[in-house]
């Protein structure tokens, strides 16, 4: 009644696992709707939850891992995931800077529960939400809130490949010039953290006559001072400033930094 | 007396992480129990503070597989609170953005989450060695109605283009009319998948169900609607706390729903919406529901897989007319200023109704948050179903009873992401 289907033994093995997260960033493995069924042919889905009763055995090739650490459960469970993964990549804002459950880190939690749960002493958790990387090595992180698919599908290949994937580390504002996208900011005075933010979404707000909100997380190296005084003249407030670093990648050393700078 | 324990650590085919624990006492189940562990994320704590502009992005946050449902319940609730109310091609808009969501859900449950069960596979790829063509017929009208996402919302995860008052960017007429040739395809092809999943073998069993969806006056329900049941409930969102209460048990870590008027746990989600709005929709959707013989009601939850079907057909069928009369609006949204006060709103997430509470500060700061997803309204009556369903099963192999045991969970699509992940099954047989 359950077959396990048949496997290729000489295919990767690949695994996914989950921790405080969305779901989005694994549906977006299932959302692959043109390239799904390859990928199932050129890897063995060994271990998938979302998508398959298949359970856990053995090691795997490759582990994506999904999700920040908020529990001590889950902060000894990423160690055993770790010891049985070939390559560990983690895919997304939660499990690469912590999420945007990560707001915790700078609130007090005993509080948050008691705001969410009628009996808080039901609850296990911990006082942060931390990135994969400040509990186990990982080979490489995929950013994004959620990550882009194509992106996704490029580390896949890359690690099939045993090459470095191709994922360009500069800003949004990079590549929303090479858009051709009229510059919000610039035209219209709307706030934007394109000159700070890691590229990978396709500048996608601004080609929506929107500001980017950040949600790729800082690129590497970014001015983020210089960016404030900017949103700052245009008439953003302490207050405001602070919020606009502390979304969905607050804990990111350079939005952290850049958030606290705007403490009141 | 004998007595026996069935387990499932960790189920699978369902977003989040949660189990199950199931008591049987001389060959009656005597108690079943959902044990949710997804760790909790404190969306309602940590939206305090944040501006009415944020919401609908945080909001998001909540579930990667219904992102839409939180941030059309989100900017309802909102605008409630401003007294303001989007009429129009924005509101078809958010219509068109809704139908997408359903049609990218219910296909991911029906293909690669729930049809496995009734075809015998662990899950949807492996299925796809023996079905290819089923698989990717599903998968090709799940791809539509991500198309419909990412055209409306700029993304099929966690749109951006959603807003207090609208969007930021309206589609031209033109990129809309590009989708309708493929909209009519994913129609026919969803035609079949209804013709196809009526096929399946379904144990036989009716429930007496306590349904609960929205009802509009002139519409299958997503945005809008007062809040009915089948037993005569008939509300607006703003009194959904003063009829329904979350409480907090200890195996959870996703609060449970009940009625204050009655001890009977509730259904929300296709089966009840289908229940409650039959007549409300499409009179092609109506037809293909009478061909796969399920009547204008249906109790029996292994069916519920021919129900999302029908309403994917509806959803592709109302894309269809919404897309056909789009006129490009005059702007984007309309404008909005903050003020004090709080705002209510209940629509449908494909897996059931979904509310929304915020209060307001005068600058237009979140002063507190109160959301009630559909899965921690169904928590009770999925154990309900447990109880009365799995004893016809017992004197199957323990793998297989433990299999039906996850199959009668994930008829109702639990998204644990959501509630706050599923499933460990542990059956006590003493």
């Amino acid at each position: 009644m359950s077959g396990q289907g048949h496997r290729t033994p000489s295919a990767p093995r690949l695994a996914v696992w989950k921790f405080a997260s969305c779901d989005g960033c694994q549906l977006s493995l299932l959302d692959c709707e043109d390239e799904l069924l390859a990928v199932a042919q050129a890897l063995d889905i060994a271990y998938f939850p979302e998508a398959t009763r298949a359970p856990i055995r053995g090691n795997y090739d490759l582990s994506l891992v999904e999700g920040s650490i908020t529990t001590p459960h889950d902060a000894e469970r990423i160690q055993d995931v770790r010891r049985r993964s070939r390559a560990l990549v983690t895919i997304g804002a939660c499990a690469t800077s912590g999420g945007v459950q990560a707001l915790r880190n700078f609130a007090n939690v005993c509080e948050y529960a008691s705001i969410v749960y009628a009996r808080p002493d039901y609850i296990h958790t911990l006082a942060t939400s931390t990135p994969i990387s400040d509990h186990v090595k990982v080979d490489f992180e995929l950013r994004g809130c959620p990550i882009d698919k194509g992106q996704l599908i490029e580390v896949i290949s890359a690690f099939l490949a045993g090459r470095k994937p191709a994922t360009p580390s500069h800003s949004v504002c990079l590549q929303c010039k090479l858009k051709g996208n009229v510059c919000v900011m610039v035209a219209h005075g709307t706030p934007c953290l394109g000159p700070v933010t890691h590229a990978g979404c396709g500048a996608l707000c601004p080609s929506y006559d929107r500001g980017c909100y950040g949600c790729f997380g800082p690129m590497e190296t970014p001015n983020a001072p210089s960016l404030s005084a900017r949103l700052s003249s245009l008439g953003m407030d302490e207050r405001a400033l602070q919020r606009v670093y502390r979304t969905f990648n607050a804990q990111a050393e350079a939005f952290r930094e850049e958030s606290e700078r705007h403490d009141e | 007396m004998t007595s026996r324990t069935i387990s499932v650590g960790a189920l699978a085919r369902v977003e989040g992480e949660g189990g199950l624990e199931i008591t049987v006492r001389d060959g009656v189940v005597t108690s079943a129990a959902l044990t949710i562990f997804e760790p909790p994320r404190f969306f309602e704590a940590l939206m305090r503070g944040r501006a009415f502009t944020e919401a609908p992005d945080i909001a998001a946050r909540i579930c990667g597989i219904c992102p839409v449902a939180y941030q059309m319940s989100a900017v309802h609730a909102i605008e409630d609170a401003l007294g303001v109310a989007v009429t129009g091609p924005l509101r078809d808009l958010r219509r068109l953005l809704y139908c997408g969501e359903w049609i990218e859900s219910h296909m991911l449950h029906v293909h690669m989450l729930h049809m496995p069960d009734f075809l015998g596979y662990a899950g949807g790829v492996e299925m796809a060695r023996d079905h290819c063509d089923i698989v990717r017929r599903g998968l090709a009208i799940k791809k539509v109605g991500n198309e419909i996402m990412t055209l409306i919302g700029g993304r099929e995860i966690h749109p951006i283009n959603v807003r207090v008052g609208g969007f930021y960017r309206a589609p031209r007429k033109s990129e809309l009319r590009a989708l309708g040739e493929r909209l009519e395809r994913a129609l026919e092809q969803a035609l079949e998948v209804v013709r196809f999943v009526a096929g399946f073998d379904f144990p036989d069993c009716a429930r007496d169900y306590v349904f609960v969806s929205l009802r509009h006056p002139g519409e299958y329900p997503f945005n809008e609607g007062r809040i009915v049941s089948s037993r005569g409930l008939d509300i607006p969102a703003r009194e959904f706390e003063a009829n329904f209460e979350e409480f907090h048990v200890q195996r959870s870590t996703a609060l449970h729903a009940r009625m204050r008027h009655g001890d009977d746990p509730y259904l929300v989600g296709p089966l009840a919406r289908y229940a409650l709005n039959f007549e409300r929709l499409s009179p092609l959707a109506q037809e293909a529901a009478r061909e796969a013989g399920i009547g204008s009601i249906c109790a029996n939850p292994y069916r519920s897989i021919i129900v999302r079907a029908v309403e994917t057909v509806y959803a592709l069928d109302e894309a269809l007319r919404i897309v056909a009369r789009y006129e490009e609006p005059e702007a984007p949204h309309i404008a909005i200023e903050p003020r004090a006060g709080v705002g209510f709103a209940a629509t449908e997430a494909p897996r059931g109704m979904l509310y929304h509470r915020y209060r307001l500060e005068a600058d237009g700061s979140i002063a507190e948050a109160v959301i009630t997803p559909p899965t921690s309204q169904n928590q009770g009556l999925i154990e309900e179903d447990l109880k009365s369903l799995v004893g016809a099963f017992l004197h199957l192999p323990e793998d297989d009873l433990r299999h039906r045991c996850e199959q009668t969970v994930r008829n109702h699509d639990p998204c644990i992401s959501c509630s706050t992940h599923f499933l460990r099954l542990d059956i006590d047989r003493g």
